[in-house]
């Protein structure tokens, strides 16, 4: 760090979690004796905190909560795993394996696909903690910072069918997840039973105190954005000439939670830095984290991300800083187009001759359903398909690399069981929700549960206004920390209280436009009754194929969000 | 203060000061009453010119009736103490003693004694009685031929090895030559009616014999010196009319169990219980059982039929009275006569095979798979009184102060192709409403009590409801800051729905007042663990807190729990004190003989 960018540094008191991974042990913490502890289903103290880096979160089943203080019995701790899966590719005989533990040892005995291109364990209880790591290390995954202050799970663009871009843009993801992981033991000493470290640890590039707060990367091949770049602090946008990957755009200080009632905090948009050649990925990927890890805010933990950062420092200086730590310029970014985030649901053929299969999987929830039995029925596909499974941004799975002569037998399994089916509406497609409650700690009202219930609710009102065959992106999230991406949607929930939701309208179908708050604190009801009214105003006054998200800006029902950090919090009206 | 008058008044009346002090130990433990008729018979005294000395009357004659008792619940204690009192009522020279605090010589030097002893489980000895019973089967036992004795078993038809205990004297002292004053007498569980011949007879033959005092006038017992804790008004046959507080299912929603928690308002009735005590509860049966029982043996509910002197209606009489959730062999008898069926006949054949037949069967599967032509009298009369259940204590007073808090499992199972409920545990479970009425009463058990100092560390092992104690151990614990070290087992069938008290456990153990607790969750894996197997895992450091002293408390199930529990013990102190299993074994009876390993099993 050069002298006089000192001033970069936030000083103040330390929030507490930087306390507690400096005393952590390069996150060793006490997790260790805690498994041991058979008195509590729960990690204690720190370790609380400290299991999420090896990408666990401890949870309870909210709904028994109460239920269960009254019966003098602790909240039915647990704990969610989330595994590190750069690109979301998956072998089938992985799948197997996680398809047999989720059944026998989770209490939930579903795989829940998210929006960071993985699987989650829901509803693992103490006692199985370590043998889950075990298995998962036996087929070859592991969950190491899929969570906490650290860069965590790679995304990168599902996109079978430019098969050899999409090959090289994984095999980047993979790099760069693995290049930012952290160096410590910590997680096969604990987990795996391996041997102590004997040397001195240290953590070169995430720093011994870790990052300020979570940090998320994608690759990303336009034209498609659904990994949703402006949701994450660094992003690798592909540039190819002719079907060759050759070097990357740089977006840097994306990111979409806030704190309700704290105007400080804001979703943001990420900054186009430039372009670079293949080579120098991991140098600026290196430099854009070891950045943040010196400049990110150690005191607020609110204010603690890039994009805090970038808005605090100035996007020049950030992007200087960057250039010197790698000891590369960026040149001009080169130009790209995002058309469209959502999944090609259905069969595709890639230019490799390969065929695959997205199938549309409501909430990324994989479970027997009554009459639709998607988690046997996806044990099915795995025990004969010869490609991979890969799962999406959008919480779907595509069934990768299918000869064409095992199409007919593979389409007969998922539609045998329900992971197929032609009825599936488009606005189904374009819906999108966090798992929120019962299991996340965080929730402060439904999402995943509400969610198939309002989109029916909105396919009436669309069929009511002739607009059936047209989608609006609807996202719910249950807290406004983010993980449902609302605030990349062109209709977009964020959970307030049981039953309650902010209501921000005026996203775009790219994803390249943070939508504003039109009313505080509705009701389910209430939401109907202001979609009713505008879609109805969108079928009489849109002008050709204009979208929803873009209509509403256009007939200035909502102003749109220009500069997230300046005018988010404005009055949504053109009136005042 | 008070003492300090008296003296003064004492000595102004010319006493000196050594007869002042033998006077205050005398009267020391009296309560208000016994002062009371102590000062009239002082009066009196005085008024007939004697020496105020209280001389035993008809002192001559040494022979007396010794009453040693064995009492695992209570109840026999109980019946004990009811017979000295009537002896002492005829002014019979009597005294009674618990066979734990019995001088095994002495017997010899006795000329007349009445065994009241009780049997658990597999025909076992209550605890007290333990050291007494393996004494006069051992080769020790001296020759008894100047000895007179009765024996009264306690027990419960239900069980195989009904009375055993009471029989095993009854042989030994027959053995070692001693002669019976009456045949011996077992009872079933409903023991009022036998119990109070059986004292008839008795003190017919003997009155006499131990030449009852002359002195008309009936004279209380003055039992001076024995410390009697101040018993309550309230017993089994007067009990007190409760109020229910609470009913709180604490298995989780997926449990396979159904325990509760149960508090009853004690209010202003003024009951006292220790932690180890149990808790008499009087039930009343389902009335949609004894409506499907009525209407399967196809009488009226109204008929009327006389029941221990009083007319009820049948159906009140089922409800309120009688024994039906639990079934016996009595019954089977009776009830045949009019069933007149070849097949219910040969059961009464073969006391075995009936037993088997009897599990899991209450008196209306008798009832629906041998239909008879009977009587709502002759119905009546073929059963038993029903029987008040007992259930530990799960509170300290100390704690929940005028409250009485109980861990009951719902007893609910399917057989023979119905729902059956256990009579008292569905009772408070799911039929009586909070705020509703229900008849306990405190049965006291000296047998199942803390170490005094509180210095000394205890273990508890109490898998499922047998955690019950344990509760109210802790709260006397907590409450008296006792410093000893406390360790406890608990198992059931899952962690995350079973842990009984879990919360409370946790703040024990935060708290410092719990040091360690070692759970067995048998269901969470595929090999079962139970409490044993946690045992012989910690078994180094479970020897090493006996030898240093601990008590050692086992609460719950008597079949298979307490034993499985008590091999282990055996296995812990010849692996970890490099004993001989005989040694082991002696080791273990030496701590039950101290007092430091007790048991409270069902």
């Amino acid at each position: 760090m050069s002298k006089d960018h000192k001033n970069f540094v936030v000083e103040g008191k330390l929030a507490d979690n930087e306390r507690l991974k400096s005393q952590s042990d390069f996150l060793r913490g006490t997790i260790a004796e805690d498994l041991n502890d058979d008195l509590t289903g729960a990690f204690v103290g720190d370790n609380f905190q400290l299991i999420r880096f090896h990408g666990m979160y401890q949870q309870d089943d909210r709904d028994i909560r109460a239920e269960r203080a009254k019966q003098k019995l602790e909240p039915l701790q647990n704990v969610m795993l989330r595994a590190r899966l750069p690109g979301g590719i998956i072998a089938t005989q992985q799948w197997l394996a996680i398809d047999k533990f989720a059944e026998e040892k989770s209490i939930y005995g579903s795989i829940r696909l998210t929006t960071r291109q993985t699987f989650q364990f829901h509803g693992v209880l103490k006692p199985n903690v370590k043998s889950m790591h075990q298995m998962l290390n036996q087929v070859g995954v592991d969950s190491i910072a899929t969570a906490g202050d650290v860069n965590r799970n790679v995304l990168c663009t599902s996109n079978p069918v430019e098969s050899e871009v999409h090959q090289e843009a994984y095999e980047w993801a993979k790099k760069i997840s693995e290049h930012l992981l952290p160096k410590t033991r910590a997680y096969a000493e604990i987990w795996l039973d391996g041997e102590k470290s004997e040397t001195t640890e240290v953590e070169p590039i995430l720093g011994n105190n870790y990052l300020p707060r979570k940090f998320k990367t994608t690759v990303v091949i336009p034209p498609q954005n659904d990994v949703d770049v402006h949701a994450n602090d660094l992003n690798f946008v592909a540039i190819a000439e002719n079907g060759k990957l050759v070097g990357f755009n740089v977006l840097v200080g994306g990111g979409l939670a806030m704190t309700h009632g704290d105007t400080s905090t804001f979703p943001r948009k990420a900054d186009d830095f430039g372009y670079i050649s293949l080579e120098h990925t991991l140098a600026v990927a290196e430099a854009v984290v070891s950045t943040q890890r010196d400049w990110g805010n150690r005191v607020n933990r609110k204010n603690a991300k890039t994009k805090y950062t970038l808005e605090r420092v100035g996007v020049e200086n950030f992007k200087a800083e960057v250039e010197t730590r790698s000891g590369i310029s960026f040149a001009q970014s080169r130009p790209y187009e995002f058309t469209s985030r959502g999944d090609r649901i259905g069969w595709v053929e890639g230019v490799d001759g390969k065929h695959h299969l997205t199938l549309f999987i409501e909430n990324g929830r994989i479970l027997d359903y009554p009459g639709k039995t998607l988690k046997t029925g996806c044990a099915e596909i795995a025990k004969i398909h010869t490609g991979d499974f890969r799962l999406t941004a959008n919480q779907n799975l595509i069934v990768a690399g299918v000869p064409v002569e095992q199409k007919t037998q593979i389409e007969k399994l998922a539609r045998e069981h329900g992971l197929m089916a032609d009825d599936v509406s488009l606005q189904r497609r374009d819906s999108m929700a966090c798992v929120s409650l019962p299991t996340c700690p965080l929730a402060m009202a439904e999402a995943e549960r509400y969610l198939p219930d309002a989109v029916t609710e909105i396919e009436g009102l669309l069929a009511k206004h002739g607009m059936q065959d047209e989608s609006i992106i609807y996202r719910v999230t249950g807290c406004p920390n983010g993980c449902g991406r609302s605030m990349l949607a062109e209709v977009g929930l964020v959970g307030k209280g049981p039953g309650k939701y902010n209501f921000h309208l005026g996203g775009d179908r790219q994803g390249t436009r943070i939508p504003r708050m039109y009313r505080e604190n509705i009701d389910e009801k209430e939401i109907m009754s202001e979609l009713d009214n505008l879609i109805g105003r969108w079928s009489k006054e849109r002008d050709a194929n204009e979208a929803f998200g873009d209509f509403v800006i256009r007939a200035q029902v909502v102003k749109p969000v220009i500069d997230s950090a300046k005018d988010f919090y404005d009055d949504p009206s053109y009136s005042i | 203060m008070s003492s300090v008058i008296n003296q003064a008044t004492g000595l102004a009346a010319g006493l000196n000061e050594n007869q002042w002090s033998q006077i205050n130990q005398a009267t020391a433990s009296l309560n208000p009453q016994q002062l009371t008729w102590l000062s009239g018979y002082l009066a009196g005294m005085a008024q007939n010119g004697q020496s105020a000395v209280l001389s035993q009357p008809n002192s001559s004659s040494a022979k007396s009736l010794t009453i040693l008792y064995g009492s695992q619940t209570g109840n026999a204690k109980s019946v004990a103490k009811e017979y000295k009192a009537k002896l002492d009522a005829l002014n019979v020279p009597a005294k009674i003693v618990s066979m734990a605090d019995y001088k095994h010589k002495q017997l010899k030097t006795e000329s007349h004694v009445v065994v009241i002893v009780s049997t658990h489980g597999e025909g076992e000895a209550p605890d007290d009685a333990v050291a007494l019973h393996s004494f006069l089967a051992g080769k020790k036992a001296p020759k008894l031929k100047d000895l007179n004795f009765a024996v009264l078993g306690l027990g419960d038809t239900s069980y195989e090895f009904f009375c055993q205990t009471a029989k095993d004297f009854d042989k030994r002292l027959q053995d070692l030559g001693a002669t019976r004053i009456t045949d011996r007498v077992d009872c079933d569980v409903d023991y009022d009616a036998d119990v109070t011949a059986w004292f008839e007879t008795i003190t017919h033959q003997v009155k006499d014999e131990l030449g009852a005092k002359s002195m008309q006038s009936v004279i209380p017992s003055l039992d001076l010196g024995a410390s009697s804790v101040v018993a309550s008004q309230y017993t089994k046959k007067s009990p007190y009319t409760a109020t229910l507080l609470e009913s709180l299912k604490i298995t989780g929603r997926d449990s396979v169990k159904d325990i509760r928690h149960i508090e009853i308002s004690l209010e202003d009735s003024g009951i006292q219980y220790r932690p180890g005590d149990a808790l008499g509860v009087w039930y009343k049966n389902d009335a949609s059982l004894v409506a499907e029982l009525i209407s399967e043996i196809g009488l009226q509910s109204d008929t009327l039929v006389g029941w221990s002197g009083d007319d009820y209606s049948f159906n009140d009489v089922l409800v309120n009275q009688l024994e039906l959730t639990q079934s016996y062999p009595t019954f089977v008898s009776k009830y045949a006569i009019y069933a007149k069926n070849v097949e219910l006949n040969a059961l009464l054949d073969d006391k075995s095979v009936l037993r088997e037949y009897l599990t899991k069967r209450q008196i209306i599967d008798v009832v629906r798979q041998f239909p008879a032509k009977i009587t709502a009298q002759q119905f009546v009369d073929a059963l038993r009184s029903m029987t008040p259940r007992l259930y530990s204590i799960a509170s300290s007073q100390a704690e929940v102060e005028d409250e009485v808090h109980l861990t009951v499992a719902l007893v609910e199972y399917e057989a023979h192709g119905h729902t059956h409920q256990g009579g008292a545990s569905s009772f408070l479970s799911t039929r009586l409403d909070e705020g509703g009425e229900v008849n306990v009463f405190v049965e006291s058990n000296d047998n199942f009590r803390l170490p005094d100092d509180g210095n000394t560390a205890v273990i508890m092992i109490g898998p499922g409801t047998g955690i019950a104690p344990f509760r109210a151990f802790m709260q006397q614990r907590e409450a008296e800051e006792s410093s000893g070290e406390n360790w406890l087992f608990f198992g059931n069938p899952n962690y995350t729905q079973d842990f009984l008290y879990q919360t409370e456990w946790q703040r024990f153990v935060k708290d410092g007042v719990v040091n360690k607790v070692s759970l067995a969750f048998s269901r969470d894996q595929e090999q079962k663990i139970y409490v044993q197997h946690r045992m012989l895992e910690q078994g180094a450091e479970l020897y090493q807190w006996l030898e240093r002293g601990a008590h050692l408390y086992v609460c719950g199930d008597a079949n298979h729990m307490a034993k499985d529990v008590q091999d282990a013990l055996v296995q812990i102190v010849i692996e970890h004190g490099a004993k001989s299993e005989e040694q082991a074994e002696q080791y273990v009876s030496d701590l039950r003989r101290a007092k430091r390993y007790q048991k409270d099993v069902y």
